[in-house]
């Protein structure tokens, strides 16, 4: 028997929250988990089918709302596959042994006796009876109990196949099911006027004239808030233009130098943690000591769409929004902190947004649409907000820039004795919902507004932010990490795919490469001497593997790189070889990524996952900084931020090391920060030249060339 | 300020009637005044390639592109292109390569790999790249767009 509930299950016992099943012949789950393009629906459904013996067709999703799905928390943190998917499976385990138990009733024979086939439930001789007949809201109004065993996975048959994504047909049929196409009735369209610059306030708005435009319902202020609602999108469109003119903002340039990002950040005022100290037992003075200091910018999550929501108020005090937020409940709970409503008089409803990379402007048009829904010429209409592209590339939450400094003492062989590494980053989360006061944008901005939270990180035993894998997984002798979050917060800085692992990994592989170089040896066989972990030994020898590694023959303006990761040390494992051609004129050719995420649930899904991290971390690395004056973000269109293109894209091959006695772990983050360590230590093969600052550009690489 | 006209636009093969400002966006106009909301805003500046539409063959962004511009042509939208009854083989093939992630760019995508395959039956990878350079992709979905591309021209031929 299996011990205790899995945690979000325990949590929200009630199996009647998770599952019911239809007459009509199929079962709707409901996981307080949500769909941001990363396939989880069809994962979790492949889960449920297998514990309760359906077809995957049978089980329909449920997008998450808060007046009735379980609280998971928020999609992030590559944890849904085993949160939610240890929840689903227990609760379906227990809801098919209710149902079979109903039927053994109804049959009059013993439970051991039945076999359940696509959802009919088969008895000795001619018996036979099935959910649908037996479906009955009633059988699920109780709590789970600790207890219920779950199949074998060698049982399992839908989970472990790759089986389609629920979702993609409607996406690729152009079928509404984006918030972007939600059509209400009586729906109005609103715009908000985002602040000429982070800090300035709103000193004048001559808002009668654009009241008066054609189509105009209400103009919003309060304080540095401002926006209207209109009857078409084009006249709120067109009246936001004439609002801006309208408006006069004051503020002093409270924007770092971009210049000299790390400079900045090791001069700001900072909390300071140790993060690791492990000394050894009989300390070795090193014979000299090696110091480099890497960085990355501020990176925009630079979604596909820009943030929508929609919010209807009934009376003064409830309100229903749609939203493609992560945290359905955080951010009602924000929303009710920044309004002073009970949280009850709040829904969140998810619906599907453009893929969603963490903490983006979701939860911020939310609750910009709830106060423009809130005007009272909008008479309880549902009001439809859409940020444009300008500010959802300068306003959404920015990941945060960092320094690293890494120091090795080494011995006369060029061995690590000590490792010690200084992180400086902003923190890496302000999501909603987590703090007593709101970090919705336009909380800041209202009359009264709410200060602005400066991002923290979360603990270590959640995987920290900043100091996000800054410890190395290699065994050094002796290693101190210290982490120094900054308490200042010009740019805006949360949850973004990764958190600090993308730059710590960065750091800690370009400098183990580096130490490999100085050392002559292989940088695979470096690393390996100091890997005890047989996962991650396995992972670096199947990239090394596929990609022939050993068979690497050097040409003029060709390399490769290698280099490991594992997310959050207790998360997936990953490693990639990067191969790349030219001069400073870098292109990345060829990605190959080995990853273990325990036992696969679905293996095109994990593929998927990892293809589009190894792409998405290639933009990062090549392409992607957030640019600013000392006023404002100026990144805020495609041109200013472009991002990797079809031409530009590497072939990714990936390869899955299946392992179904060990417990699944997520995909979604596994592969940017080796990626990004894995290019640049390919730009150093070939070209001879490091680039220790990311982006790696054509102007970094010609000034490394010196 | 202009004013509302009636214009007559041929949208997947059927004649409509809108009153709005011959200015206006086109993709104003298929989203919100005839429902197509498979066209996707993304940039309005005719950066990102996700409201890509059909206009006498010619992928364009319907964001930047005026009423006026595209009254009396054939526009084709995603949803002209096929449905789950008939789907268009670039459809099929993008099912088949489950070459999606979030799938917001998906409907330019296709439109742009629609215009493709009518001029170049058979591309190159080399070739479906460059004709999809317009459209970004956040998600990382590359790879796979391209080889359903690819694994459609096949199947067409």
């Amino acid at each position: 028997m299996t011990g205790e509930l899995p945690a979000n299950l325990k949590a929200n016992p009630r199996l009647s929250r998770w599952l019911r099943f239809d007459a009509t012949g199929f079962i709707e789950l409901s996981p307080g988990k949500v769909e941001i393009g990363q396939g989880i629906l069809t994962a979790l459904a492949q889960i449920a089918a297998d514990e309760l013996d359906v077809d995957l067709t049978r089980i329909r999703m449920i997008p998450v709302t808060t007046a009735a799905s379980p609280n998971e928390g928020t999609t992030s943190g590559s944890l849904s596959i085993e949160q939610s998917g240890s929840a689903v499976r227990h609760a379906s385990a227990q809801a098919r042994s209710i149902y079979v138990a109903a039927a053994a009733r109804r049959l009059g024979v013993a439970t051991q006796t039945l076999t359940v086939e696509d959802g009919t439930i088969v008895g000795p001789g001619n018996l036979r009876t099935s959910y649908w007949e037996l479906a009955d809201d009633a059988l699920l109004q109780r709590d789970a109990v600790a207890g219920a065993v779950p199949k074998m996975p060698s049982a399992r048959r839908v989970a472990g196949t790759p089986a389609a994504r629920l979702d993609i047909p409607d996406k690729v049929f152009g079928r509404p099911r984006f918030v972007h196409d939600l059509m209400l009735p009586g729906l109005l369209h609103g715009r908000v006027l985002k602040p000429a610059a982070p800090g300035a306030k709103l000193t004048a708005l001559e808002e009668a004239s654009v009241r008066a435009r054609p189509g105009i319902v209400a103009v919003v202020r309060h304080g540095s808030f401002a926006g209207l609602v209109a009857l078409t999108e084009a006249a709120a469109q067109a009246g936001v233009d004439a609002l801006r003119k309208a408006a006069t903002w004051s503020g002093e340039p409270m924007l770092p130098d971009e210049t000299n990002l790390a400079q900045w950040l090791k001069g700001e005022p900072v909390e300071t943690t140790i993060v690791a100290d492990k000394r050894a037992p009989t300390p070795v003075p090193g014979l000299r000591t090696v110091r480099r200091q890497y960085s990355r910018p501020f990176i925009a999550h630079a979604a596909m769409a820009p943030s929508c929501a929609i919010a209807q108020w009934s009376g003064s005090d409830r309100v229903h929004i749609w939203s493609h937020c992560q945290g359905a409940y955080g951010l009602r709970a924000d929303t009710a902190l920044a309004l002073g409503i009970p949280p009850e008089n709040i829904v969140v409803e998810h619906v599907e947004g453009a893929g969603c990379y963490g903490h983006n402007g979701a939860d911020d048009v939310a609750f910009d649409a709830v106060l423009l829904a809130r005007a009272t010429e909008v008479a309880g209409r549902p009001v439809r907000v859409q940020w444009s592209r300008e500010d959802e590339l300068a306003w959404a939450p920015m990941g945060a820039a960092m320094a690293i400094e890494l120091e090795a003492e080494l011995d006369a062989g060029g061995d690590i004795l000590d490792w010690r590494s200084q992180v400086w980053s902003n923190g890496h989360v302000s999501r909603p919902g987590r703090m007593p006061i709101p970090t919705v944008l336009s909380a800041s901005l209202l009359a009264k507004p709410f200060e602005r939270l400066i991002a923290f990180n979360p603990p270590m035993t959640m995987g920290g932010g900043a100091e996000r894998n800054s410890v190395p997984l290699y065994d050094f002798g002796s290693m101190r990490v210290t982490c120094h979050r900054l308490l200042t917060m010009p740019i805006r800085t949360s949850a973004l795919r990764t958190l600090g692992a993308f730059a710590n990994i960065f750091a800690i592989e370009s400098f183990m490469d580096e130490l490999a170089a100085e050392r002559g040896e292989n940088p695979l066989a470096f690393r390996l001497r100091y890997l005890k972990d047989e996962r991650a030994r396995g992972v670096l020898e199947a990239a090394a593997k596929r990609a022939g590694w050993n068979a690497w023959r050097k040409r003029e303006g060709a390399g490769h790189g290698i280099a490991f990761g594992r997310y959050k040390n207790f998360g997936a494992y990953c490693a990639v070889v990067a191969e790349v051609e030219g001069d400073a004129d870098i292109r990345v050719c060829r990605l190959v990524v080995a990853v273990d995420v325990g036992e696969v649930v679905n293996p095109d899904g994990v593929a998927n996952q990892m293809e589009g991290g190894a792409i998405q971390a290639t933009s990062w690395t090549l392409k992607e900084a957030v640019r600013f004056d000392r006023q404002r973000v100026t990144s805020d269109t495609w041109e200013t931020y472009p991002i990797l293109r079809f031409s530009e894209v590497p072939a990714v091959e990936v390869e899955i090391l299946n392992r179904p006695e060990e417990r699944s772990l997520g995909a979604g983050e596994a592969a940017h920060p080796p990626t990004a360590a894995a290019i640049g230590n390919a730009i150093f093969d070939a070209l001879g030249v490091r680039v220790r600052d990311l982006p790696i550009t054509r102007e970094r690489i010609i000034a490394a060339m010196g | 300020m202009s004013s509302d006209t009636s214009i007559k636009l041929n949208v997947n093969g059927s004649e409509r009637t809108v009153e709005a400002d011959p200015a206006s966006s086109l993709l104003g106009v298929l989203r919100n005044q005839l429902g197509l909301t498979g066209t996707r805003y993304g940039c309005g500046a005719n950066q990102c390639g996700a409201c890509h539409v059909l206009i006498e063959g010619q992928a364009v962004a319907a964001c930047d592109t005026p009423l006026w511009a595209a009254a009396g042509k054939n526009i084709v939208t995603v949803e002209g292109l096929g449905t789950p009854e008939r789907p268009h083989p670039l459809q099929r093939a993008f099912i088949a390569e489950q070459a999606c992630q979030c799938g917001y760019c998906l409907s330019g995508v296709l439109i742009s790999a629609a215009a493709l395959l009518k001029r170049n039956p058979n591309p190159s990878e080399v070739e479906v790249r460059a004709a999809l350079d317009r459209n970004l992709c956040r998600c990382g979905a590359h790879n796979r767009i391209v080889r359903a591309v690819q694994r459609a021209a096949k199947e067409a031929l």
